[in-house]
């Protein structure tokens, strides 16, 4: 009995020990590849907080962890239109990110966002777009979404797609000049006709190795990301992002604090630390989206100011989704389980 | 010091059992539990349920609100189960072609060697089963390691397009529980007494004979055990499918992830979850009546 006390002596210890050491730690959960190594590095240098990073693969996923009591994670980053559904279901906490002091850097037209206001939840991640790519041997040039949504016979087996509605469908409705969230069954008939109607040609639905697919030569054409496109490209990929003359998704993705993160003080400072336009320019030299951090520029590489990804025509429709009501969702949902069916 | 435990031998049965039931308790009935309560409420719009009954997630099993709100037979989802079914039969007898000889090869070997044999036999748990599912797209991709030879020496022109298929699931599936189909089959073999295989072939059987009249119904336990081995999991799988069929063809496994993950239905979800359940649970009574009146019919012989 002794002997018995002892060990529970000793791993209340080891336990007391551990919770000690976790004051400096800070949990990220972040979007596959998301994540640039060296940011990571340095700012566990410059703090000595120690980083952990897990990922997920869509806003959906993300949602459906916080909504099953996922704790653990101090910072996630969600899409805008993701950020009121998290406050509404009150998974997500106030931080007051106004209060910190490299938020003056926060680049003016993108403050008061209809998703944050005021800027007390959310601190500026990156944002881009949502379109598509095609291989070099695609005989089209991604001029129209048509050719993403009604293929041409070369891409029958050979087309990939998002395996989540949230960016399918806007891109959709921005092809059938449907407007987003349409509460309207009809409308959302034309959805579903053309999704199905597209399956034919799909070779699998993916959202995490589009580049892989096009580089293999398996996908002609897979939805892309701008950012991830330019990273696929640098690999050797032969990716063209394409700017379709009906206009792109688009999103901006921002830090947010879970409301049952523990470490809350340590993703303020992660998000201060964001809002630098040093760090912030080695996340976006990293990824390739746009960032919303004044100075900035300045870090860039020539790369990655010429690449095409970029870029975008100044004429292109960027349109951001907004967040659906439950009507709509639910026909968005519908739409997606007989597409997936 | 013993004077709390429990006089009786019954009493002292329990308490030595209570760890796994408290085990099994907690980590199996509670989950299981709460999936049949979710399975009987109606879904918050946003993830998560709202404490309101509803048989809305069992009635959707057949049938469906089309975009108008008309009630109409749906057979979509009975066809996933179908194909559910479908892919893990394939899977299970394609694990029994091959598990067989090698168990068969394993237990033929000198005694000191065949444990270095089942040893091998579990290397491949000890990679992540998401990498080694990665590994067959490079194997069976366009450009991968069957297509390369294959093209360069002209025996085909174009890629087999072998990926994104159901063939490519199922070798998916073959090739994750495999294991799970030699082991006991191994473990039922080991034990044949093979002076029984020289009696038969010193009453005349062939080969053929010896393998379909002796050995095969002397180790059915091991064969039976491994097929529900492999066949249950291959059921509620959903890396193969989605790594390998494309996300296209839905399998159940991967049914029930979409619908916690993307489609925000956790009733739906919990209902498909219990259909899997029961179905499983049909499975093994089955095997249990089919194993009771086996030992019935040996007892009585």
């Amino acid at each position: 009995m002794k002997r018995l006390l002892t060990i529970f002596a000793a791993s209340a210890a080891l336990l007391t020990l551990g919770s000690a050491r976790a004051e400096g730690e800070l949990f990220i959960y972040n979007w596959t590849e998301y994540t640039p190594p060296e940011l990571v590095e340095k700012f566990e240098k410059e703090t000595g907080i120690k980083v952990s990073v897990d990922t997920y693969d869509s806003n959906e996923t993300l949602l459906a962890k916080l909504q099953a009591g996922a704790t653990g994670y101090d910072l996630v980053v969600p899409s805008q239109n993701f950020v009121p559904i998290m406050i509404k279901e009150g998974l997500i906490q106030k931080v007051a990110v106004y209060d910190l002091p490299n938020y003056k850097n926060y680049v003016d037209s993108w403050k008061k966002p209809e998703w944050d206001p005021e800027h007390e939840y959310t601190a500026p991640w990156q944002w881009g777009t949502t379109s598509f790519a095609y291989h070099n041997d695609y005989s089209g040039k991604g001029e129209s979404l048509k050719e993403f949504f009604e293929p041409s016979e070369e891409l029958r087996g050979r087309l990939s797609v998002f395996p989540t509605p949230d960016e399918v469908v806007s891109l959709a409705n921005i092809y059938l000049g449907i407007p987003f969230c349409s509460e309207d069954p009809k409308q959302m008939k034309k959805v579903q006709d053309l999704l199905v109607a597209q399956k034919e040609y799909v070779v699998a639905y993916n959202n995490e190795t589009m580049s892989d697919l096009i580089a293999s030569g398996e996908a002609l054409m897979t939805n892309h990301w701008n950012g991830y496109a330019r990273l696929g490209r640098l690999a050797g990929a032969p990716v063209n992002y394409a700017y379709p003359k009906e206009g792109v998704v688009g999103w901006f993705d921002s830090l947010v604090v879970p409301s049952s993160a523990k470490n809350v003080e340590n993703a303020r400072k992660f998000m201060n630390f964001m809002m630098d336009p040093v760090n912030m320019a080695i996340l976006t030299e990293n990824q390739g989206y746009g960032d919303a951090i004044k100075g900035t520029a300045q870090y860039y590489s020539e790369e990655l100011k010429s690449a095409p990804e970029v870029n975008p025509p100044a004429d292109l429709n960027v349109v951001f989704a907004p967040t659906c009501s439950p009507k709509a969702q639910s026909l968005i949902d519908k739409v997606w389980t007989k597409v997936m069916q | 010091m013993s004077n709390w435990l429990p006089k009786s031998a019954a009493g002292r049965r329990w308490l030595g059992l209570a760890p796994s039931y408290f085990v099994i308790g907690i980590f199996m009935l509670v989950p299981m539990i709460i999936m049949g309560v979710f399975s009987f409420l109606e879904p918050n719009p946003y993830g998560g349920v709202k404490p309101v009954g509803s048989l809305a997630a069992y009635v959707k099993l057949f049938f469906e609100y089309d975009l108008e709100d008309n009630l109409v037979f749906n057979p979509g989802y009975l066809n996933i189960i179908l194909r559910s079914f479908q892919l893990s039969f394939g899977a299970t007898l394609l694990c029994l072609i091959f598990g067989f000889p090698v168990a068969y090869y394993i237990t033929l070997q000198p005694e000191n060697r065949r444990n270095f044999y089942i040893y091998l036999i579990t290397i491949p748990f000890w990679t992540n089963l998401l990498i080694r599912t990665f590994a067959w797209i490079i194997i069976l991709g366009r450009g991968g390691v069957i297509e390369t030879p294959l093209l360069w020496a002209g025996i085909i022109e174009d890629s087999l397009r072998m990926m994104y298929t159901d063939g490519a699931i199922a070798i998916g599936l073959t090739y994750s529980y495999l294991p799970l189909m030699v082991l006991p089959i191994y473990a039922s073999l080991e034990k044949l007494d093979f002076r029984l295989l020289e009696a038969a072939s010193d009453l005349y059987a062939n080969r053929f004979e010896i393998m379909t009249k002796v050995v095969i119904p002397l180790c059915k336990p091991g064969i039976i055990a491994g097929c529900i081995l492999v066949f249950i999991p291959c059921l509620g799988a959903f890396i193969a499918p989605n790594l390998l069929g494309g996300g296209k063809k839905l399998m159940l496994g991967s049914l029930v992830q979409f619908q916690f993950a993307s489609a925000r239905n956790w009733p739906f979800g919990s209902a498909l979850s219990m259909l899997l359940l029961s179905a499983v649970v049909v499975t093994l009574i089955f095997y249990a009546r089919a194993a009771r009146k086996r030992e019935v019919t040996e007892g009585s012989a």
